[in-house]
């Protein structure tokens, strides 16, 4: 998730000093019709639309094309719901709830899609009631969750939902234990929590006994482990990829978890007992936790109370999948592997005044020459399997794959071969 | 093995896993840190020393080594022998007493405790009554004398720990014979010092702490004699005709005293009991230890310890040997633990032929037969550490011809040693010996190289090669040991080699590699140095050049804060016969070397630092290739070195430790109020455990390229393999980061005849980034028949099966958390074996081996061993990389001892357990070394007894049939006392009597024979 907000858009002074939009579509107050304020930049505009009927989305982003004379540019559409968050419209359905919830006004905030994406927040518009008085928009106790809740909690545009984390086998673990799947994979997002000893107490027939044990010390802000809200501090930490930790050293404990960093499943004793997960058709609430996990992948927890676009779920994923092997997030198939017979060459003489080397990231500068290289051989990139998985680690690697291959321009450099992709990494 | 497997034979694999691989800690070389304690039996020629850890080793001829640990980890702080016999006992920091013996079982000896024992005072009497301060073990091998701090005399017997109580020498008995006008009487202090009469068993003298001393008698139960000392007492010595006691005392002096003074008259008492403070006028430490040991011609040797003055050499530690006209202060460089003296004759009573010196850190020998009084090599409890081993590289099977002439180079390097053979050489070695030629070599923090014979048991030193001499430093080369002026006083003469402090820090050897084949040896230091150095008979006079390598490759924005590059000498070096450097290149910046690799064959060697790596063509003397690994973003890789800092700090800390050493050294054991340091103990307890209560906790986080050191260079590789296409080999280099990259470079040599003057060139061929991001520790090629390349120039000697070039080769890469294979030449992942995923362990040390079948001659296979970070060692097999076994063999909490841990190509390792000690490890059925030796009981019980009691004449006879009865019943007593009191040691008895039997059918064989 991105959680990056972007108050600028909305700002509600900068919003009333602006002039009368030019054209103005004429308002009735029917019930038929709904109020349209749609807004592009700095510009309203202000018409009507019928409630029922009214075709679907795609006729609906024509329409505010046309009136905001924007055609050509690709947008993307929001609309204040009646708690005042700003949701999306992207799809006749929750264009139809848009239409159907408004208030008697709809009011539309349309913005390019290009740049940095938008912040869809559950109450991202709340800080507009007092410049506007939009008090009408929210009921008064909505009995949400949310509505109280200080921190906003965020909502990423749909084409940015990917899963990140997930609770699974709920089936076979005791109900005091929760098995958290964290997707790591391409999100640059931290992880983000810290472990600690401690002592744990368990109860065996022999009476309570006292055992070492590995804590969730600290979970970092904005940090995937946080933004999960399946992981908290001083949960007890009892398995790494289904393999127990009891009797480990913190650590051995922590290189586990970094060798599994990119698919960590741990399985944690919650320091909170209240919110567990029990069994099927429970509709206990996450607490104050609303987890944005966009794809509640066992369907059993994730009670919104907020309507979220993002209620389309995976399939259950099995137990097995936190066994070794696990070919989905195998990094066998992450490794970069370049293979080319002419990378740069070392030439002595030249060696202190070229730059032969680009690192990390340093993007390869363009450019063909030609080459007086010994026997043409196949050049190859290999890169099996999750692109998607790498992408996140290495930038420079992106550059490689996504078609870019660029050649280093070494003028000096005439031993590359003529046909060689130049890669570096 | 193939066949097995596809077939599913699980079980007979199992077998197999048992007959290659066994785990054994097999033999400890060096110096046994912190030693508390000596003793010498020389009757069986063995030498035993007690540590601070309660361990306790003994020596014998070369090859013979025993050790024990006691239960208790408490400071052996006595070791006596029992004289003729082969028990001994050994006296803890907690005031038990433990009896060892040497037990013969299937023909080899084991070292052994049979029992243990605790003065019990009586009931209410304070814990200093019976707190042992002094042990006399009497001649006739039945009693023990336990001196105590309450100043009592407790007689127990032995074997079986019975207190005699009726002959105990009760403080009271004595002080009401001191004479009346002895100003100490009223508070005689703890005894100090208990010795027997050398020419009448039955008379002991009592030392006090306030410096009486009583002539006792143990049959008749009464004082003999009294001598009235009044300096605080350190040592006793009885002269070998019995007619003086040498006394020696805390303010330096010590005095002689005639024994059976009735009968003397008034004026020779006068005459004898002569006072002397050495090193007088001044005052003077305490001399704590005298010896006086006469010659069959002329006048005595005299020996003591200590009592120089104390404000000008109250430092030092010495031992001054006197005879005739010499007169020197041997000079140690640690504190002195103990000393004994071995004289020549069959029952060691002839003139004093080598005196052995135990210092803290080493162990000194001194022939004392030899003109100039030259020190002795020791074959073994060598210090490893005189100056600290900074890493080190084994070398398995030496060809014949370079193991002499190593051995030839050593030997003119060690001219200034004694020519007389090893004198303590009881016990018999009876392993078989060595199958090959093995070296160890370890580099050391002064720019040494030491070269090691690993053979066998005993851990020789060959050859010391110092690299110093290349460099300018700041010590003056004339600063050495000689420096002492004629007519100096007192006469300081230094010996002994451990001397830990080094010049320059940037000295210190981090990598080793030498060949073999060709004799051709590389070393790197912390200063980005490598040398590359070649064998020669003669001495020569060299120029060596540096050539500087910059590995950054004109990367901007650096600013190297480290050290700087070591000085080199520009004008001619003289080098003695030996390894002579031939080649210096100077990496820049100079950070510490982090991987090295060698190739003879091709004259290529290849070095890596945290900033990059470079290809150096020795033979054309010419840069090949240079590679910066280093991420631009980071900054501790570029700011400088850490091991700087932390040589300081360890300099720091070792010049502080001398100075507590010292301190310490002052008072003696008994001062130490045991109450006190029990409290002293549990406020340190208490503060440990506040320590492990703060809270500690680790951030878990994917490895990113932005780390710190992703670019140092963690291993490199040269191999001659397919890294193009499948039907050209072509030599390649391969290099491994920390951040889980591996580069491959595809080398091009000229042919032999244009070795010398067309360039060879490198050329990128494959980088592999690994996702995990783990240090790369190792890379290995896999021929077509799945086993590892074999070393350059070993196909070419004969020594190996030539690698398979028809099938494909694999390319094994191994980092800190796991095991992947690649296909060649187009690199795909095959297989991997995940470590730390699994459990936690990271791989620190990793190694090629060889284990052979201990059941069949011809079945042998090449596997992959390492040690992990949690201090275990794995096996894992090649080329399908699959877990064999695994042993825990160190402390995950010794992490000096797993960093210094190395492999050999046979199945064996080592590692450090102390800064002087390596542990012998073993994971092979077939290669194993360890002791195997025999220690018999001396043959004659009795008839030393008899030729010790000649003197006294015709009693002498009835005594010993006497002592033959009272050996009978005390052996009848000892049955009792244990049956009735201690079914541990009964049990012990019947367990052993098979033994028993064995050794003693043995020894009868042999006195027959003889």
């Amino acid at each position: 998730m991105v959680s990056s907000a972007e108050p600028n858009r909305t700002e509600p002074s900068r919003m009333s000093r602006l002039p009368p939009p030019q054209r103005k579509t004429p308002v009735r107050m029917t019930e038929t019709m709904v109020e349209v304020k749609s807004k592009f930049e700095a510009e309203y505009r202000r018409f009507g639309l019928k409630r029922n009927g009214s075709g679907g989305f795609q006729e609906f982003y024509r329409l505010l094309q046309t009136i905001h004379h924007i055609h050509g540019v690709d947008l993307l559409l929001g609309y204040a719901d009646i708690h005042g968050d700003l949701l999306p419209i992207n799809n006749d359905e929750n264009f139809h709830k848009a239409v159907s919830s408004a208030n008697p006004l709809l009011r539309i905030i349309i913005t390019k899609r290009e740049g940095e994406p938008i912040v869809y927040g559950t109450n991202s518009l709340q800080r507009r009631r007092k410049g506007l008085s939009l008090t009408g928009l929210r009921p008064t106790g909505s009995g949400t969750i949310n509505s109280k809740n200080k921190s906003s909690l965020l909502i990423g545009p749909p084409q940015n939902f990917r899963q990140i984390s997930s609770i699974i086998d709920v089936d076979i673990l005791p109900e005091t234990h929760r098995r958290v799947r964290l997707h790591k994979h391409g999100t640059k997002k931290p992880l983000g929590f810290y472990i600690r000893d401690g002592v744990s107490v368990r109860v065996t027939p022999q009476g309570v006994e006292k055992v070492p044990g590995v804590f969730i010390s600290r979970l970092v802000r904005g940090g995937l482990a946080e933004s999960t809200g399946l992981l908290a501090v001083n949960d007890e930490i009892l398995e790494v990829n289904g393999i127990d930790v009891a009797g480990k050293s913190l650590d051995q404990v922590t290189d586990m978890m970094v060798a599994n960093s990119h698919n960590l499943i741990v399985t944690v004793k919650p320091a909170n007992q209240r919110n567990n997960v029990v069994h099927r058709g429970s509709k206990n609430s996450m607490g104050n936790s609303g987890s944005v996990d966009s794809a509640g992948s066992t369907g059993s927890v994730l009670s919104h109370d907020s309507p979220s676009p993002a209620s389309q779920s995976n399939p259950i994923t099995a137990s097995s999948s936190i066994a070794e092997g696990d070919s989905e997030d195998d990094d066998d198939d992450g490794d970069i592997i370049l293979e080319n017979e002419c990378l740069t060459v070392y030439n002595p003489q030249t060696a202190n005044k070229r730059d032969s080397v680009n690192l990390n990231g340093e993007l390869s500068r363009g450019g063909t020459h030609p080459s007086n290289m010994g026997r043409p051989l196949p050049q190859s990139v290999s890169l099996p399997g999750s692109i998607g998985a790498s992408l996140g680690y290495s930038a420079h690697a992106t550059s490689g794959h996504n078609g870019s291959l660029t050649r280093t321009a070494s003028s000096s450099q005439d031993s590359i071969k003529e046909d060689g992709t130049e890669l570096t990494l | 093995m193939k066949r097995f497997r596809r077939h599913g034979h699980e079980s007979h694999r199992d077998r197999l896993k048992q007959e290659l691989f066994q785990f054994s800690k097999t033999v400890e070389h060096g110096f046994p840190h912190q030693p508390s304690a000596l003793g010498y039996s020389p009757s069986l020629h063995l030498l035993a020393i007690g540590t601070r850890s309660g361990a306790i080793k003994l020596y014998g001829a070369p090859g013979v080594e025993f050790m024990g640990l006691h239960d208790e980890n408490a400071a052996v702080t006595q070791v006596h022998f029992m004289p003729h016999q082969v028990e001994m006992v050994t006296l803890l920091d907690d005031n038990s007493l433990h009896m060892w013996t040497l037990r013969a079982h299937k023909g080899l000896s084991e070292l052994l405790e049979i029992g243990r024992f605790m003065l019990t005072g009586p009931p209410g009497a304070p814990p200093s009554v019976t707190r042992v301060t002094a042990v006399l073990a009497h001649s006739s091998g039945e009693l023990l004398l336990l001196g105590t701090e309450g100043g009592h005399v407790f007689v127990v017997e032995v074997p079986g720990f019975r207190e005699l109580e009726e002959r105990n020498i009760s403080l009271d008995q004595v002080s009401n014979s001191v004479p009346d006008d002895y100003i100490g009487r009223r508070n005689l202090e703890h005894v100090e010092a208990l010795h027997e009469n050398p020419t009448n068993p039955s008379q002991v003298v009592i030392g006090y702490g306030r410096g009486l001393m009583v002539i006792w008698d143990l049959e008749k139960q009464c004082a003999i004699q009294h001598i009235p000392a009044t300096q605080q007492l350190e040592s006793v010595c009885w002269t070998e005709d019995g007619s003086y006691i040498l006394s020696s005392h805390s303010d330096g002096s010590y005095c002689r005293w005639r024994v059976g003074g009735q009968d003397e008259t008034e004026e020779e008492e006068e005459e004898e009991e002569k006072s002397d403070i050495p090193y007088g006028h001044f005052p003077c430490k305490a001399i704590t230890k005298i010896v006086q040991l006469p010659t069959t011609e002329g006048p005595p040797f005299l020996l003591f310890s200590g009592g120089m003055p104390r404000a000008s050499y109250g430092d030092r530690h010495c031992i001054t040997v006197i005879h005739r006209k010499i007169h020197v202060a041997l000079d140690f460089t640690s504190r002195i633990i103990d000393f004994f003296v071995i004289r020549d004759g069959p029952e060691h009573t002839g003139d004093p032929s080598v005196l052995l010196v135990l210092v803290e850190e080493e162990l000194v020998v001194v022939d004392l037969q030899t003109e100039g009084w030259p020190v002795i090599q020791t074959p073994y409890l060598v210090p490893l550490h005189s100056s600290a081993i900074t890493c080190s590289q084994h070398v398995s099977a030496i060809p014949l011809k370079l193991w002499e002439r190593i051995i030839a180079a050593g030997k003119l390097q060690n001219m200034h040693y004694s020519d007389k053979p090893w004198p303590i050489i009881g016990g018999k070695n009876l392993a078989p010996d060595p199958a090959q030629r093995d070296l160890l070599l370890t580099g050391h923090e002064d720019g040494t190289v030491r070269f090691w014979d690993a053979s066998g048991v005993c851990l020789y030193p060959l050859y010391k090669l110092s690299t110093a001499p290349v460099f300018h430093t700041d010590a003056d080369p004339n600063d050495n040991m000689n420096q002492s002026a004629e007519g100096e006083w007192p006469p300081f003469r230094k010996v002994g080699c451990f001397d830990p402090y080094s010049d320059d820090p940037r000295l210190g050897i981090q990598k080793i590699h030498l060949c073999k084949y060709s004799g051709y040896l590389t070393v790197a230091g912390t200063a980005g140095q490598i040398l590359v150095l070649e064998l020669n008979d003669e001495s020569a006079e060299q120029t060596v050049e540096a050539k500087v390598v910059d590995l950054l490759q004109g990367q901007e924005g650096f600013r190297w804060k480290g050290h700087t590059q070591l000085d080199v000498r520009e004008e001619p070096v003289q080098f003695p016969p030996g390894f002579q450097p031939f080649t210096l290149v100077q990496c820049q910046p100079p950070a510490v070397v982090t991987a090295l690799s060698l190739h003879s064959e091709w004259k290529l060697v290849a070095f890596g630092t945290s900033h990059g790596f470079g290809l150096y063509d020795y033979q054309q003397k010419n840069t090949v290739l240079i590679k910066c690994t280093l991420n631009p973003s980071d900054q501790l890789a570029l700011e400088g070195p850490l091991s700087r800092v932390k040589s300081i700090k360890k300099s720091l800390r070792q010049s502080f430790r001398r100075i507590r050493r010292s301190r310490v050294s002052l008072r003696k054991h008994h001062v130490n109020n045991p109450t006190k340091l029990q409290e002293a103990n549990a406020r340190l307890e208490a503060e440990l455990a506040e320590m492990e209560l703060a809270p500690v906790q680790r951030k878990i986080e994917a490895r990113s390229s932005d780390d710190s050191f992703t670019g140092l260079v963690r291993t490199l590789y040269f191999a001659d393999t397919f890294l193009s296409d499948s039907s050209h080999n072509t030599p390649s280099l391969w290099a491994g980061t920390n951040g889980g990259a591996v580069y491959a470079y595809m080398l091009r040599l000229p042919t032999v005849e244009h070795r010398a003057d067309e360039p060879v060139t490198a050329q990128p061929a494959k980088e592999i980034q690994l996702m995990h991001r783990a240090p790369v520790v190792g890379v290995v090629v896999l021929d077509g028949h799945g086993a590892p390349l074999p070393e350059p120039l070993e196909v070419a000697h004969d020594l190996a099966r030539s690698p398979d070039m028809h099938g494909s080769h694999n390319l094994v890469v191994i980092s800190e958390e796991q095991f992947k294979v690649f296909t060649l030449p187009k690199v795909s992942s095959k297989m991997k074996l995940k470590l730390t995923a699994v459990d936690g362990s990271r791989v620190r040390r990793v190694g090629v081996a060889w284990f052979g079948s201990n059941r069949t001659e011809d079945y042998a296979e090449s596997a992959l061993v390492f040690l992990t970070n949690q201090g275990d060692v794995h096996v894992v097999s090649l080329p399908h990389v699959k877990m064999q076994v695994h042993y825990p063999c160190i402390r995950r909490e010794d992490v000096s001892g797993i960093a210094s841990c190395v492999f050999t190509k046979h199945g064996q390792g080592f590692y450090l357990i102390s800064p002087s000690e390596f542990e012998r490890f073993s994971l092979s059925t077939r290669f194993l070394v360890e002791p195997r030796c025999l220690v018999e009981a001396p043959l004659h019980l009795g008839s030393s007894n008899q030729h010790r009691a000649e003197p006294d004449g015709a009693t002498s006879a009835h005594r010993t049939t006497q002592h033959r009865e009272d050996a009978e019943s005390a052996a009848r007593c000892v049955m009792e006392h244990a049956l009735l009191n201690d079914e541990q040691v009964l049990q012990e008895i019947q367990k052993s009597l098979e033994g028993d039997q064995m050794s003693f059918l043995e020894n009868n064989v042999k006195k027959a024979v003889v």
